[in-house]
């Protein structure tokens, strides 16, 4: 009896210890490793779409689990997939993705303050003092930044335009 | 093994032809002027040309109204003399029926030419500026890829190129531009095939041609016969015999490796429509402003070859062949396995138009999609050795990954499969989708590394930049610090310390 | 001018298409199946014809109301794959079995082994086939009483109805039984090669052309090897089936069973006695090739029907039951996702591990 308790509490001893040491020595940091990759993946513009402050909080909430993984607008499908993959989530059971959006100008009535491209976090719009400005479709993530900014209010998101370039067939609507 | 060998052509379908009527029928010349030119800038794979005319600018026939920019694209010129109303966008020959930006041209009826000038014997000029007249000439591939033509040729002077093939195999039912035109211009086809052999620097020349044009046939090989080194190959009429990779292994029986091109084998193809507008502009100097069209189908009243200039309305065409006896099923550009519905017939005929075909209801024979019975016919009919049933079963699930197993990045969309398909399933369709879907997806993750590049850059930018206000600012304490501790209090000269 | 002027919606290409449709397929099987099932009603009267057309309808039936009760459009009946079915099941039936095994056989091939696992095109195992193993697990002396052929007027019609609709024992209803049922060849074959004696049976009781003609008991329409064969041979010539399945079952079978024959003669039957008896002709050009649960690739297909030929000659030859055909194809079957996964074609452009072709014979640039 006395061997018997004497041992499993030996045992438990040691083998708590050795959880306790490894926890200690092998430790990732005190962050989820699997915040860091998906952080690492998403836009870094901290836009605040998601309605998080920023990336990381986002990836925090996505890896909780209490928000969607759709709820990154400027990375599309895209990105939610990858995120699925990295969850070993059903990439099937994502549903529609909010389509990106890009920021457009209203160049009558815009007056060159400048503001909206000191706003915007990818230097997507060019401009200079008293110039009108312009949005680099290629660089806006359509965080709406800049919308914000404008004293003018002449900055406007919009759903990226179909065009022969980026238009393709729709999936054909048979059995 | 059997099914290593290289030079047998497996799959392929044999449509009913429909090419007898425009076979036989002489290209008509001499159609009039429209009353507008629509002058799309998408005719050539590659970017948009750039327009280098304004509005209510005065024009003269083959005058270059657009340019290539730095990546690929062609030049664009006048199809004929006139005044320039508009650029603007204009509904395209596109499926999507979504407009692009077009110059549209107002003919003065003069039809008056750019002073030409002076053409040399090509033949004894350097292979680098042919080129260059090509390019100029804005001639892209006339088969169906409207690829720019200067840039395969250069292409070809980079790399070892032993044969040229001129592909003179139009599989397309309906379609008989290409047999029409080696019958009556085989000479300048020729001449265009030796011009280009003289560019690239080739060793021999093969026109290869489907055996069910015997009369194109013997023209080319009549043609042919001074030259050495240029021979006729007869081969067999199968669809997709006109596709470049398929008429490579037909006629050399080797296979163009997946994602290669036919330079690694050291081969390349020209279309004989190709080889003819290159003829034209290296021999007379006139840059590519027209095509013959093989406008034919159903519900046209006199079927026939039309050469069109390019910016022509397509009801001028129509109404040049008897017009149509009932409004059509489908409207197609192009071939009925591989071309594209016309949204409307005011859309104009651009470089990469083949042919223009009004199909009544029983040529297009569409009936309800019904599932899949997995017959594999479609297996059996596909040319590139794919599995379309499970590739359209992965794409209709949006499991690209899959689709892509089963050989989705190898299809070259040629519609064997949706062809012979008892079920009638969208093949192609579901292709076209999922290939689309990838190439979004693979922008939109370009566009999230370029944002997220662009994001870090600012960010050390500002750092940066705060950095140096602080460093600023704090220069700036110790420079009032220093003033004030020349004027001498002993507190001073200690913070100063410090 | 008008500018829209087309009666179809915007489809993607091709803008023209073959005279094919599954119906016409469907049907051609059928018509392929004629011969064959005629001979069947030839030799085993009214009984074996009443027995077809319950199965069939049965088969129909069942069909329609499965996609009724799915909320489908029970027109879909008429791309006669259930009609099919039904027919293929009724051909392996004992001929003179009751009503309800063949519509109890159809309407479990078709709801259980079709529908439930959504419909045409998406099952794994063949249906027809998969009926006829339940029923010849669950009713092994109806499965197996099998009838001479006695010709076409014994019994008399109105007798026939007793016999098959009303379970009238055949005494009732026929002056004579004397003589009216039979051992199959393979029933015989399963006893003498326990016995040992294969070789004096194929010697002196065995007549290769009353197997190859159909003059032997077995079921309704499989006894003519013949006509079964014709009817394979006429759908190969319009290319609604490939040879790869049958010559590879047939094939695999004749090259075991010469193999065997040859190293013992004692215990296993001559490579004739295989191809001319039981279900193999009908397995091999109808069962076998049934589209949904068959490989789609050439390679698949060989190995499939190679697969199939041995497993019956295995069944044949060391099994419980002396026929086998249902079993290897319903295994061969099972296997099929993974031949379709495994033996893909070689895709134009790369070698048969799908890396693309011939990178080392690159010409290097000239400049």
């Amino acid at each position: 009896m006395f061997t018997a308790t004497l041992v499993l509490t030996v045992l438990g001893l040691t083998l708590g210890g050795a959880l306790a040491f490894a926890a200690k020595v092998f430790a990732t940091g005190e962050e989820n490793p699997l915040v860091q990759e998906i952080e690492a993946l998403m836009p870094g513009s901290q836009c605040g779409q998601c309605g998080f402050p920023g990336c990381k909080p986002a990836a925090e909430a996505i890896v909780e689990g209490s928000v969607d993984l759709t709820c990154c607008p400027p990375g599309g499908r895209a990105l939610a997939e990858k995120i699925a993959e990295i969850l070993g989530v059903d990439v099937d059971s994502i549903g529609e993705v909010a389509a990106p959006m890009v920021a457009s100008i209203e160049e009558t009535l815009c007056t060159g303050c400048t503001r909206c491209f000191k706003a915007c976090p990818t230097d997507a719009i060019v401009g200079a003092n008293k110039q009108i400005h312009a949005v680099i479709d290629e660089a806006c993530t359509g965080c709406g930044k800049c919308v914000e900014a404008c004293p003018e209010d002449c900055i406007h998101l919009d759903v990226e335009s179909l065009d022969l370039n980026n238009w393709h067939w729709p999936k054909p609507m048979v059995a | 093994m059997i099914m290593f060998n290289l030079s047998r052509i497996r799959g392929g379908v044999h449509p009913r032809a429909h090419k007898a009527t425009t076979a036989e029928r002489d290209i008509l010349q001499s159609l009039p002027l429209p009353s507008r030119f629509t002058l799309p800038l998408f005719q050539q794979a590659g970017a948009n040309a750039f327009p280098i005319v304004k509005v209510g600018e005065k024009v003269a026939k083959g005058q270059s109204i657009a340019v290539s920019g730095a990546g690929l694209s062609a030049n664009l010129h006048a199809p004929t003399s006139g005044t320039i109303v508009a650029i603007e966008a204009a509904v395209a020959p596109h499926p999507s029926g979504l407009p692009s930006q077009a110059i549209i041209l107002e003919p003065d009826g003069d039809d008056r030419w750019l002073e030409p000038a002076r053409v040399d014997d090509p033949f004894a000029r350097d292979p680098e500026s042919l080129s260059d007249e090509v390019e100029k000439s804005g001639i892209v591939g006339l088969g169906g890829a409207i690829f720019p033509s200067a840039i395969k040729l250069r292409q070809g002077r980079r790399f070892e190129i032993k044969t040229l093939i001129i592909n003179g195999g139009e599989c397309e039912p309906y379609l008989t531009t290409d047999d029409r035109l080696m019958r009556e211009r085989a000479e300048a086809i020729v001449e265009g095939a030796r011009l280009i052999q003289h560019i690239i620097g080739c060793y021999e020349v093969i026109i290869g041609i489907e055996d069910n044009k015997p009369q194109a046939i013997i023209a080319m090989k009549v043609a042919a016969a001074p030259y050495g080194k240029i021979r006729v190959q007869a081969v067999p009429a199968m669809y997709p015999m006109g596709s470049a990779k398929q008429m490579i292994q037909a006629v050399t029986g080797k296979e163009v490796p997946s994602g290669g091109r036919s330079n690694d084998l050291g081969i390349l193809v020209h279309n004989v429509a190709t080889a003819y507008a290159i003829q034209q502009a290296l021999r007379l100097g006139r840059p590519l402003l027209s095509r013959v069209i093989t406008v034919a189908g159903g519900c046209v009243n006199s079927p026939r070859n039309v050469e069109a200039l390019f910016g022509t309305p397509v009801q001028h065409l129509l109404d040049h062949c008897g017009g149509l006896s009932q409004t059509p099923s489908r409207l197609i550009m192009g071939g009925p396995m591989m071309g594209q519905q016309l949204p409307s017939t005011q859309v104009p005929v651009m470089k990469g138009t083949s042919g223009i075909l009004a199909l009544n209801r029983k040529e297009v024979n569409e009936q309800t999609p019904s599932a899949c019975i997995r017959c594999s016919r479609c297996v059996d009919a596909c040319p590139m050795g794919l599995m379309p049933l499970e590739m359209a079963k992965f794409s209709r699930v949006d499991d690209f990954d899959n689709a892509s197993h089963y050989g989705l990045s190898d299809c070259i969309l040629c519609g064997s499969c949706s062809y012979v398909c008892p079920s009638h399933i969208p093949l192609v369709n579901y292709f076209e989708y999922a290939k689309g879907e990838l190439k979004q997806r693979k922008l939109s993750e370009k566009k999230l590394a370029y944002t997220q590049a662009l994001t870090a850059a600012r960010n050390t930018r500002m750092e940066k930049e705060a950095e140096e206000k602080r460093a600023a600012k704090a220069a700036k304490k110790k420079r009032t610090t220093r003033s004030a501790s020349k004027s001498g209090t002993l507190a001073n000269k200690e913070e100063a310390d410090q | 001018m008008s500018s829209i002027l087309t009666t179809e919606a915007r489809r993607a290409s091709p803008h023209t298409h073959d005279n094919t449709s599954v119906s016409r397929i469907m049907l051609h099987v059928c018509l392929a199946l004629v011969p064959a099932t005629g001979f069947g009603f030839y030799s085993f009267g009214w009984p074996a014809f009443l027995l077809w057309a319950t199965t069939c309808l049965t088969a129909v039936v069942t069909e329609a109301v499965c996609l009724l009760l799915q909320g489908k459009s029970p027109s879909q009946v008429r791309d006669t794959s259930a009609l099919l079915t039904g027919w293929l099941l009724a051909m392996t039936l004992p001929p003179w079995a009751p009503w309800w095994i063949g519509a109890g056989g159809a309407a479990f091939a078709i709801a259980v082994g079709k529908q439930l696992y959504g419909g045409v095109g998406h099952n794994i195992f063949n249906p027809a086939m998969l009926a006829r193993v339940a029923l010849l697990v669950s009713f092994p002396v109806h499965m197996t009483t099998w009838i001479l052929p006695v010709g076409l007027d014994t019994p008399d019609f109105l007798s026939s109805m007793q016999l098959v609709f009303m379970q009238t024992p055949m005494a009732e209803v026929m002056s004579s039984t004397d003589g009216i049922t039979g051992a199959t060849i393979l029933g015989e074959l399963k006893t003498v090669q326990t016995a040992g004696t294969v070789e004096s049976f194929s010697a002196s009781q065995f007549s290769l052309s009353d197997a190859f003609f159909g003059h032997t008991p077995g079921s309704l329409a499989e006894t003519s090897e013949l006509l079964v064969l014709a009817g394979g041979l006429w759908l190969l010539s319009l290319r609604i089936i490939s040879w790869h399945i049958p010559v590879a079952m047939l094939g695999s079978l004749a090259i075991m069973s010469f193999v065997f024959h040859h190293g013992d003669s004692a215990h296993y039957a001559n490579t004739l006695i295989h191809l001319t008896s039981g279900g193999i002709m009908l397995g091999a050009f109808f069962i076998a090739t049934d589209y949904v649960t068959s490989p789609s690739s050439k390679t698949g297909q060989l190995l499939f029907g190679a697969g199939c030929g041995l497993i019956v000659f295995a069944i044949r030859s060391w099994g419980g039951f002396p026929e086998g055909v249902g079993f290897a194809v319903l295994f061969m079957n099972a296997l099929t996702p993974l031949l379709d996964r495994y033996c893909r074609p070689r895709v134009y452009g790369r070698d048969l591990r799908g890396k693309p072709v011939n990178a080392k014979a690159k010409p290097g640039r000239v400049k």
